[in-house]
Parts: structure tokens; sequence; C-alpha cells
């Protein structure tokens, strides 16, 4: 059953990526699995359905967690087509060991911003500001890529933070911020843009010291290489660039 | 009623000898039991097998595991002693009064026990966050709560207290109220009925709630992550560090979350005996 759908799937998916994508009409049913950063929920799951109504018959399966525990799952053997990452340093992991094939893409960058409650009751300023001992700050832990980028711009400007506490996700401090339960806390641009009202954004100008980038690869054990290639065409091509700067992402 | 009360003695002294006669239990039951038994063991087995025996010292008395740990200790004890001073009364009260809503009462008490944690963190944060229902009272005394051990010692009694009350109000129940009507009929007053009749009663139900209270609390992680947040030595737990060392450095993830297994077990196997009730 499995067989004869997968070849004709390829053969059609071959074809749409020689052809432009939007004349792979007669693709039999096709799952392609895609494994992205939390972060990247709103960009990829509307990336998804522009890549269905694209690619007929194609179906796009998403997983979303933190970039860590989404290399656990397909080093674990998770049936992952497609992995994008918050960072770098995850992607290597996959690469290191085999797992990602080729020389993953970078598609988008993002950087860290302050938030703090609407009103901003602390009267936070600048990064200087969060070192202040009356200000409750949360930030991410240096083990997870935003506290990674959080830690390299304390080092670049030597400022030294005393947080209240440090998260395992971005969406962790956001929720202690837009609760109100902290005073700011540090989290990606992209996270401002996406909570609307329920925080307000402060840039500075030192986050540019430390950009992360995120990178897209194809899985090694990947049944629909060709599909996930092509998908990771998408997603750095024309339309993923306007979806992704369009939620706050940096072009790389 | 000899009978009645000689077994109530037996139970009482917790040398229930003579309910351990070996039964004929049916070879299929076994099986399935064995089943069950392997269902809860192999995973653990699964996870001993994957620690890094080599650096397993290193791993789990680097700094920051054993300020994990002892915080651990420390707040489900102190959670534990909570769950008491708050769980007995609660237990005697369900189980020696009648009220209206009584049900009721008891599906709340025991709600902790099937909210996902997160839900509980969320609830205890609109609670006694900042700007929670008593976050502004809280506030007016110079007391914060949010991100403080308090709020940790608080997330785990929230979860752990069903236990308790659950075990303290079923051996309530069992031992029945003949023992505090005889000593209200000798003149006893409720107060002394209390602390010399029913306390003395409850005392193994009390023992092994409060060791599962303890077990529930050292294992607490969603609610604590909700409503306390992570900071070493003063919110991170073990379960805490686990989670965050499983971002960077697996092994000593897994040589911690050991650590965790033999402590609960220690725990459990030193001081939980099941009840010989009948």
């Amino acid at each position: 059953m499995c067989r004869p759908g997968r070849g004709r799937g390829s053969a059609s998916a071959s074809a749409a990526a020689s052809a432009s994508s939007t004349t792979a009409a007669s693709r039999v049913p096709e799952t392609l699995t895609v494994f992205a950063a939390a972060s990247l929920k709103k960009t990829f799951t509307e990336l998804a359905t522009e890549f269905e109504a694209a690619n007929p018959g194609v179906t796009v399966a998403l997983n979303f967690a933190g970039s860590a525990d989404l290399v656990t799952q397909i080093t674990e053997g998770a049936p992952a087509d497609v992995f994008a990452a918050a960072d770098t340093k995850n992607m290597a992991k996959l690469t290191g060991a085999g797992l990602v094939t080729g020389a993953p893409a970078v598609f988008a960058t993002n950087t860290l911003e302050i938030a703090v409650p609407p009103g901003n009751p602390a009267g936070v300023k600048s990064f200087a500001d969060l070192a202040d001992p009356a200000t409750k700050v949360v930030i991410c832990a240096a083990q997870v890529p935003c506290g990674a980028a959080t830690a390299a711009i304390e080092k670049a400007t030597g400022v030294t933070l005393a947080p209240v506490s440090e998260e395992n996700a971005v969406t962790d401090v956001l929720g202690k911020v837009s609760s109100g339960e902290a005073d700011a806390g540090l989290v990606y641009v992209t996270d401002v843009a996406g909570a609307g009202t329920s925080v307000l954004g402060i840039p500075f100008a030192e986050s540019g010291t430390a950009v992360n980038s995120y990178p897209i690869g194809v899985v090694a054990a990947s049944k629909h290489a060709e599909l996930g290639t092509l998908f990771a065409g998408f997603v750095t091509g024309p339309t993923g660039r306007k979806v992704l700067a369009a939620a706050g992402f940096g072009t790389p | 009623m000899t009978q009645a009360s000689g077994r109530a003695a037996v139970s009482l002294r917790g040398t229930a000898r003579d309910d351990t006669e070996v039964l004929g239990v049916p070879r299929w039951i076994v099986a399935i039991a064995a089943v069950g038994a392997l269902f809860i063991v192999l995973p653990i087995v699964g996870m001993t097998a994957r620690v890094d025996w080599a650096n397993f010292g290193a791993l789990v008395t680097s700094p920051s595991a054993i300020a994990a740990l002892l915080l651990s200790l420390r707040t489900a004890a102190a959670s534990t002693a909570l769950c008491l001073l708050l769980g007995v009364p609660m237990a005697v009260v369900l189980a020696r009064s009648q009220f209206r809503g009584q049900r009721l009462v008891r599906a709340f008490v025991l709600l902790p026990l099937v909210l996902p944690p997160v839900v509980g963190g969320i609830a205890l944060l609109s609670t006694f966050g900042r700007r929670g229902l008593l976050g502004q009272t809280f506030e007016v005394l110079g007391i914060q709560i949010a991100f403080s051990t308090t709020a940790v010692v608080l997330a785990q009694a929230f979860v752990a207290l069903p236990f308790l009350v659950l075990s303290v109000e079923a051996t309530l129940r069992a031992s029945g109220a003949r023992y505090e009507a005889v000593a209200a009929t000798l003149g006893a007053a409720p107060n002394t009925v209390f602390w010399r009749v029913t306390l003395p009663l409850v005392v193994p139900g009390l023992v092994s709630g409060a060791v599962l209270a303890f077990a529930r609390a050292l294992g607490e992680f969603g609610a604590t992550l909700t409503f306390a947040g992570s900071l070493e030595g003063v919110t991170r737990t073990l379960p805490l560090e686990i989670y965050l060392q499983r971002e960077t450095d697996p092994d000593a993830a897994v040589a911690l979350a050991l650590v965790l297994v033999v402590v609960a077990v220690v725990v459990m196997v030193a001081t939980h005996r099941p009840r010989g009730l009948s």
C-alpha cells in the first residue's frame, strides 16, 4: 500500500520541484511530517497551509516543541521528514550524527527584545535597567537557545542580570510577564509580535550582539525526502520570506 | 462485637498478621499481575541502562544537582508538614461528620489528583500571584510568594494534600467511631477524644498518607514550573533540574532521574506499609 504511493508521490514531487510547485495537480496523497521549533508555531502553521494549497494531495503534519526536545525525538527515531530548529547548535547535533543530510539552510533570524506587562509598572527603558534589583526579571536558562542569547548579551554589555527565574522555554518567560508576575522578561522579537496587547515590547540596540539563526534540513531517514526538500525550498523561498518577515523574523 | 473490636485492636497495633494468610490466587491473575509489575519496572530498568556509570558520581554531585536535591528534600518535608496540619482536620471532618454538600466538598478536595499540575499552577498563580485574588493582601503585608521557595511548598502541598486526606479518612472510616463514642459516654470532652482516641487510631493511615504526600511533593513539577519559576537553590527542585539538564546534558538528566527514583523508593519502602484492614 505504501510503496506505489510513495513512488508516484516522489515522482510528482520531483516534477513539482523541477517545474513550478503549483503545477503538481495529480499528486497521490502524501503526508509530510515537519518538526519545528516552538517559536515557529504561527508561521509554520500558515506556511503548511499554503504549501498544501500549492501542492494538492500533500498533507503537512506539524510537531512543535523546544528544539532540544525535537532533537531527542528525532534521535530516538521519531518519523520526522523535515526539521526546523531555533538555533544552529541543536541542528548541529543531528548533522553531526548523520541524522540530517546535506547542509541545512538558514531561513530566518531572531533577536531578543524586552517584554514588560502593559503599562510597564517597573518603568523599564533599557537593557541596563534590567539589572536593577528592585525589578523582577525573568529570563531563559542558559541551556536553551533564548538563554544562550541572553548570556551572550550580558557578556557583550557587561550588564549582569539577577533574574528571579530562569525558565526552560521562552513561552514560560512570556507567560510570567503577561500575567504580571514579572516586571520584565527577555523574549524574542517574534514572541512580542505574536503576544498582541498582553505584553509591551521594548527593543534595545544591544540585542544585535546575539542573533539566533534558524536552520531547516531534511531528516536522513525520511521516506519523503524529495517532498521535504521541496518544503524546505518553500520556507527559504519568497512565500516563506514573506510569512516569516510579517511575524517579525529577520532575513538571514 | 467482640470479634469486630478484636480486629480493630489488631490493625491498631499494626500487626495484622492473621490477615496475611495465604489464599489461592488463580494463575491467570498472577500472570496479569506480573505483566502489570513489568509495565512499571521495565521503564525504570530501561532508564537505568542509560546511566553513564563512569561519570555518575560527578554528574550527581555537581553544585546544581546538590542544590536541587537539598531544595527538593527541604520543600517536600515542609509541604508534608503543611499537608498534615491541614489534612488531618479535613479527614476528621469528612469521616466523622455529616453535612449538606459533603460529597461536593470531598470532590473538590480530591480535585488536585485529577487536575493536570500545570492547571494547578495556573490556579495558584491566579490566587497567590501578584495580581491574584490574595496577591494584593500579601503585597500589603510585605510577603511576596511568586518566585520564592514558599511558592514551591504551596505548589507541592496543593497536589499532595489529597493523598493525605484520602489515607487518613479511609483509616478513620475503617476503624469506626466506637472508641470515640465510648470515650464520650465516659465523659471525655471532644478535645480529649480527638487527642487521646482519634489521633492514635489514625496513626497508620497518617504515616502512609504522609509518605505518599512526601513522595508526591518530591515529584512535583508542573505546578512548580508554572507558579514558582525555576532558579537554582530557590525554586529549582530536582524534577525541574532534570528537565533543564535534558536540554544540554542528557547524561546528567538520567543520572539525576535515577537519584530521584532511589530517594522515592527508599522513602516508600522504609515507611509505607499497606494497612491490613479487613
